[in-house]
């Protein structure tokens, strides 16, 4: 790449998040801390809530970008579930012996065997990947509970279910930028103390394995859509026969698609292992594979809009933790973004579209005005609810690639 | 700048497949700095023998010398360091990528993938009018510009032998023009082009040399200023020309089918059928001539009630049955040969017997209310096996494992049975073999002398004159012209289809 | 399929065959690996269980049969039904809540709540399907939602509704009149087979006959091979897949019922959660036909059960047997993929053989 392309590179991905993210962030904000003001939840936007949000995001946002890699090559990895149980074992064994980061990357390599099983079926042999995918999350639930079973009860702190006591990642904290943002945050001024807060939990006591998976997002994205690797990679999941006639190793990029694909589930896994929790335990995944699979699908196969699903979806995943007023806060929230789609959506003369949007967001205002709490059980169903309307409403919208599931032999180019 | 070394060289190439011979003893020559057509038949083993000389496939027997020098060519990107390219005829493009990315992928290394590529990706598009953004996704372009961008791609990886695999077939003659603009700037830069085609006129105008192919080998060259297309037809498909005889006419005056109006619209309300009207009647042959793609798959999926139109109506006898569904019609005796008998006419993986009920699923033999009549569909699938010449170990075989002509025969027989009143045939013959077409020709008559009222679509213009009582012919989903198939000849059909002046 | 030469059999059998073979390898190895005996886990597997286990063999079997065949009309369909987990969650409860409601007595009731589970799942599958119809939501995706949803939503009822009692919480005990005795093979300390294990045969049996003997069975398959040659035919696609999602739910409501009116008596602790799952394993294990599920819900009802034995006499942790069905699983769809193309290869060169023996004759 010469450096003219380089730096041209540099501006436009600067431009293109600036300019998306820029406006829908300031919107977002703006509308989130109306809705805390009129429902008067601090809460809401606490340092604590966006801590606990960070964290519930990033196990997610590991699976998330862990399908996006598989997918973009052509490869449906609904396996990420099972790769992300192993890798919640093996971060635990790892760390156990030789501390957190070699723990991060022992759930990566647990997390690629899986990856590679699946590979090796849906690439070499071409298995149906959602059968693979299902059998891997079969193979992987197996795995982690028996090795579990026969390796941790002898440790120190650990059972047949657990392993408890393990160090966690470095956590960071600016000082100064901390203490002035939290001086901020505590004052609850309209927007600006949003905006505080949110600086407050990214500088105090931040896991620096949370910054990692952030750096990623861009990484997976730079890698994917800025160079060669990556455009040959997505090739492969666009026309596989097209890439083979132009001398692409169409299997040598799935595999490594693939492999990429469960070593990020499996960090996302030591994610949940390491910091989300201080220990492993036998199904602590509880499907979030298969809500990292939701969010990417969410934000459209794409690095930002994955990001975007994951922090909801993580978002949701936090407030259930807490106190259910702010839940209930959050119905606004949903009734007033479901409006303003409608709205946009009539402006774009997509009327049956806006009508269906409109009464929903309707019906959730009503939820709103007619009651004082929301049950937790429907704060876990939002990433599933969400997704499906997502999908019923947008599935013409939504562009994946388009050899997409397809299984592949080669020499079935021309 | 034409050289002295030969551009290629193919010497008693052969390629068998699992039960067939692609191709065997091809000897082929193209002289540097010139248009070569390679010309044939379907089947005739043109495709095989390009994947060939691609790296796609590899020759079991012969040598490939490329320029002077003897090579072998494992895979594409072999061939294209020896300076071969290759368009295929289904375009090898990838939608959701830009002009640019499907250019330079597997290029990388050469202009990189930013704005050296760029530049470079405008520089060939000025130099031979291309007319390609770099920037704009594949799927904004239409054909004539996805297959410019075909040809470019190959030029971009610095090739000097450029295959094109039936370019025509997807174009309309303006474009065609346009493309022999492009392929003759091509020749005068020095490159050599392989054009692969069975269509002759179009051959005569470009072609420098021709080689012709005929089951899975070569069986001749000519010289396109002296050659005649009556010779090259006569080494394409042998010494007599099988195309059916046309017999005494046998229409009746009960019409069978009739279409007006028929209009049909797809979703960005843009016309694929414009106001069609037909009759057919018992005993009558109807042909649709025309160039693939110009409204004939959905005249066909209109008519079998896979599509809704938007506007007219379709009468059966005297029934509306504009919005029958597909039961429906067959039910009331439609008989439907489709046109990828792969796609929607079999079960590949289904033995022959079960591919008997397919279609037939609600009438007898093959059901009994609504249970299946296993027994009764069995012994009808044996009865089509032995009228119909169905050459098969067995009616357990899977259908996969039969040639293409017998998959067609067992087809045929199937959509004879039950006394149908009406048949679609969508080329009934393409891709078998003579022994099975003549059979299928002689099946399809008999069928309209006992009064089967029949609409045949067929790309082989002596099939259609001979098998038809009236040819209509359809361009950009209208009807432009009815011809009397005793007083008409293949070149006025080809003059009509194309949309110049009619005879 | 049809014709019973032993060639064709054989060839049937190599893919579970070879798989099987892989899964003992991988388990032992895995066993060795961590440092235990396989040899005692094999000697443990293999010994004749105990009547009470045998018992629990054929309850088991009978369910995951019943998933299995819930997952196998999906399949057939070329539909993959990935949630029969939720389906089967949701009717359950459903039927457990109508049960223990006692609107009805006797047998009566029992029936009334077959059907209702039935409709339950079935209705909880038709959104996945109404969703791909309308919508062309993948099923893949939707069902693994729905998963998620029944099970908070079967929680939320539950927890708000439910019978608490000490520290867990249950629907309705079902009363005496509506539990059905099973059979004792063995003495009755050993346990009964359950009286809806009857459901098991009746799927099976039922499955076959809509499968090979009726149109829609042939209307099924034939979607499912090839959904372009399917739609020439006069098959409404739409129609089929809303159809055929609705029946795999409906069958999917049935998987729990057995031990409901057999043992647990309510919706609670007791349920038994992961059988979708299993079930799904089983139909492409034994490749989606009647005889091979059943072969195969019982080698996996039979690795599960005899598992417990595990924990008295080995140091192997009985989890073990979930990889060897994992593997199981994986390995005889790979080997069926190898299978099928060598297959394919053999069958057109005996085509291609037999024509030029033909042509050579007529020569």
């Amino acid at each position: 790449m010469s450096t003219a392309t380089a730096t041209s590179t540099k501006r436009t991905i600067v431009e293109r998040l600036t300019k998306s993210w820029l406006y829908i962030g300031l919107i977002g904000i703006g509308v989130v801390s109306f809705v805390r003001i009129v429902t008067d939840t601090d809460d809401l936007t606490g340092a604590g809530t966006i801590r606990a949000a960070i964290i519930a995001t990033c196990p997610i946002l590991a699976a998330a970008l862990g399908g996006l890699w598989a997918e973009r090559a052509g490869v449906v990895n609904i396996g990420l579930e099972g790769q992300m149980i192993l890798g919640t074992w093996g971060a635990a064994f790892f760390t156990y012996h030789y501390g957190p980061w070699v723990g991060i990357i022992g759930a990566a390599i647990l997390g690629l065997v899986g990856g590679l099983l699946h590979a090796i079926a849906t690439v070499t042999f071409g298995v149906d990947h959602i059968v693979s995918g299902v059998a891997i999350n079969l193979i992987g639930a197996g795995a982690a509970t028996y090795l579990a079973e026969a390796v941790f009860p002898d440790y120190e702190g650990g059972g047949p279910r657990q392993l408890n006591g393990l160090e966690a990642p470095t956590q960071i904290t600016i000082p100064g930028v901390s203490d002035l943002a939290k001086d901020v945050a505590d004052r609850h001024w309209f927007f600006v103390s949003d905006v505080a807060s949110f600086i407050q939990a990214l500088t105090t006591n931040i896991s620096s394995l949370s910054l990692v998976m952030f750096a990623l997002v861009v990484v997976s994205a730079v890698v994917l859509w800025r160079t060669s690797f990556g455009l040959r990679l997505r090739s492969c999941g666009e026309n596989p026969q097209a890439a083979e006639t132009l001398g692409v190793n169409v299997y040598l990029y799935k595999y490594i698609a693939v492999l990429i694909s469960g070593a990020l589930a499996g960090i996302g896994g030591g994610f949940l292992a390491l910091v989300s929790s201080s220990g492993f335990s036998t199904g602590q995944t509880g499907g979030r594979g298969y809500i990292g699979l939701a969010a990417m699908i969410f934000g459209n196969w794409r690095p930002g809009g994955l990001l975007a699903g994951a922090l909801t979806f993580g978002y949701t995943d936090s407030l259930r933790l807490r106190d259910t007023q702010s839940v209930h806060a959050l119905l606004l929230l949903v009734a007033l973004g479901l409006l303003a789609f409608a709205a946009f959506r009539a402006v774009r003369k997509q009327v049956r579209g806006a009508l269906v949007v409109a009464v929903i967001g309707v019906v959730v205002m009503v939820w709103f005005l007619a009651t004082d709490s929301v049950p937790r059980e429907f704060t876990v169903m939002t990433p599933y609810i969400t997704t499906l309307f997502v999908l019923a409403l947008g599935a013409q919208r939504l562009r994946m690639p388009a050899a997409d599931g397809k299984s592949y032999r080669r020499g079935s180019a021309g | 700048m034409p050289s002295d070394v030969d551009a290629v060289q193919l010497r008693g190439i052969g390629k068998r497949f699992p039960g067939v011979i692609a191709n065997h003893d091809v000897d082929v020559t193209i002289r540097s700095g010139t248009v070569h057509a390679l010309i044939g038949e379907n089947g005739a083993g043109k495709s095989t023998l390009m994947k060939i000389l691609y790296g796609v496939q590899r020759p079991d027997d012969g040598t490939i010398t490329i320029e002077g020098k003897d090579v072998v060519l494992k895979s594409p990107t072999e061939a294209i360091d020896a300076g071969v390219g290759m368009v295929f005829q289904h375009f090898m493009l990838a939608d959701n990528l830009t002009v640019l990315e499907n250019m330079v992928l597997g290029a990388e290394k050469l202009h990189g993938i930013g704005d050296a590529a760029r530049t470079e990706i405008r520089r060939i598009s000025d130099r031979f009018g291309f007319d390609l953004d770099p920037d704009v996704l594949v799927e904004k372009l239409g054909v004539a510009a996805r297959q410019r961008l075909e040809i470019a791609k190959v030029l971009y990886r610095g090739a000097r032998i450029i295959i094109l695999d039936e370019p025509t077939a997807v174009l309309v003659p303006q474009e065609v023009e346009a493309l022999f603009v492009n392929l003759r700037e091509l020749k005068d830069a020095g490159n050599s082009v392989l054009f692969i085609s069975h269509k002759l006129d179009e051959v005569l105008a470009i072609a420098d040399d021709i080689t012709v192919m005929r089951r899975g080998t070569t069986v001749g060259t000519a010289d396109s200023h002296t050659a005649t297309k009556r010779q090259l037809a006569e080494l394409m498909v042998g010494s007599e020309l099988p195309s059916p005889e046309t017999e005494e006419s046998t229409v009746t005056d009960t019409v069978e089918l009739s279409l007006d109006g028929v209009t049909l619209t797809d979703e960005f309300g843009r016309n694929l059928l414009t106001d069609l009207s037909l009759k057919i009647r018992r005993g009558e042959v109807l042909g649709i001539a025309g160039v693939e793609g110009n409204g004939q798959s959905e005249l066909v999926e209109t008519i079998m009630g896979m599509r809704i139109p938007s506007a007219g109506t379709i009468k059966l006898g005297d029934q509306d049955v504009t919005h029958w569904h597909t039961r429906q019609l067959r039910e009331a005796g439609i008989g439907y040969i489709p046109e990828d008998r792969h796609r929607h006419g079999l079960l590949l993986d289904a033995p022959l017997w079960e591919n008997r009920i397919l279609g037939h699923q609600t009438r007898p033999p093959s059901a009994k209310g609504m249970w299946i009549n296993r027994k009764g569909a069995r012994q009808d699938t044996e009865r089509i096996v032995a009228d119909y010449d169905v050459r098969a170990p067995g009616i357990d075989t899977p259908a996969r494992a039969l040639s293409g002509g017998n998959q067609q025969k067992l087809i045929v027989g199937r959509e004879m049975s039950g006394d149908p009143v009406l048949l679609i045939a969508s080329h009934p013959t393409r891709g078998v073999d003579v022994g099975a077409q003549a059979a299928i020709w002689d099946h399809i008559k008999r069928a309209r002398r006992a009064g089967l009222a029949v609409l045949l679509i067929s790309a082989d213009l002596d099939e259609l004159i001979g098998l038809s009582d009236t040819i209509q012919v359809i361009l950009r989903g209208r009807f432009v012209g009815t011809f009397e198939p005793s007083k008409v000849t293949p070149q006025d059909l080809g003059t009509a289809m194309t949309g110049g002046e009619a005879a | 399929m049809t014709s019973f030469n032993p060639k064709t059999i054989g060839l049937a059998l190599l893919a579970p065959a070879i798989a099987i073979i892989l899964s003992i390898l991988v388990t032992t190895a895995v066993i060795a690996a961590v440092g235990s005996s396989p040899g005692e886990f094999w000697s443990t597997m293999f010994e004749m269980p105990k009547p009470r286990l045998r018992v629990d063999i054929v309850n088991q079997t009978a369910m995951i049969y019943i998933a299995a065949v819930a997952a196998a009309i999906g399949f057939r369909m070329g539909l993959f039904n990935i949630g029969l987990e939720g389906q089967y969650t949701i009717a359950s409860f459903a039927a457990a809540s109508f049960a223990g409601a006692a609107y009805l007595g006797g047998f009566a009731n029992v029936a009334a709540s077959i059907i209702v589970a039935m409709v339950v799942g079935a209705a909880w599958s038709g959104i996945a399907g109404i969703l791909k119809t309308t919508r062309g939501v993948s099923e893949v995706i939707s069902t693994i939602m729905l998963n998620a949803i029944a099970v908070t939503l079967v929680g939320y009822f539950l927890n708000n509704y439910g019978v608490k009692e000490g520290n867990t919480v249950h629907t309705k005990n079902l009363e005496p009149g509506s539990t059905l005795g099973g059979f004792a093979p063995f003495e009755d300390r050993d346990g009964e087979i359950w009286a809806l294990s009857i459901i098991a045969v009746l799927v099976g049996v039922g499955f076959w006959v809509l499968l090979n003997k009726t149109r829609f069975g042939y209307d099924l398959r034939a979607s499912g091979q090839s959904e372009s040659a399917a739609l020439a035919s006069g098959i409404n696609p739409k129609r089929m897949i809303l159809v055929s999602m609705m029946l795999s739910g409906a069958v999917a409501g049935l998987i729990w019922l057995p031990a409901l009116f057999g043992g647990a008596r309510n919706y609670g602790t007791s349920f038994q959660v992961g059988l979708g799952f299993l079930g799904i394993a089983v139909a492409l294990l034994g490749r989606n036909r009647p005889l091979g599920m059943l072969f195969g819900a019982l080698l996996f009802a039979f690795l599960s059960v005899k598992s417990n034995d595990l924990t008295f006499s080995t140091d192997v942790s009985p989890s073990i047997v979930q990889i060897t069905q994992g593997v199981a699983v994986l390995a005889v769809v790979v080997t069926y993929e190898v299978v099928r193309r060598w297959r394919t290869r053999l069958e057109q060169r005996a085509v291609s053989r037999e024509l030029a023996e033909a042509r050579e004759a007529t020569a």
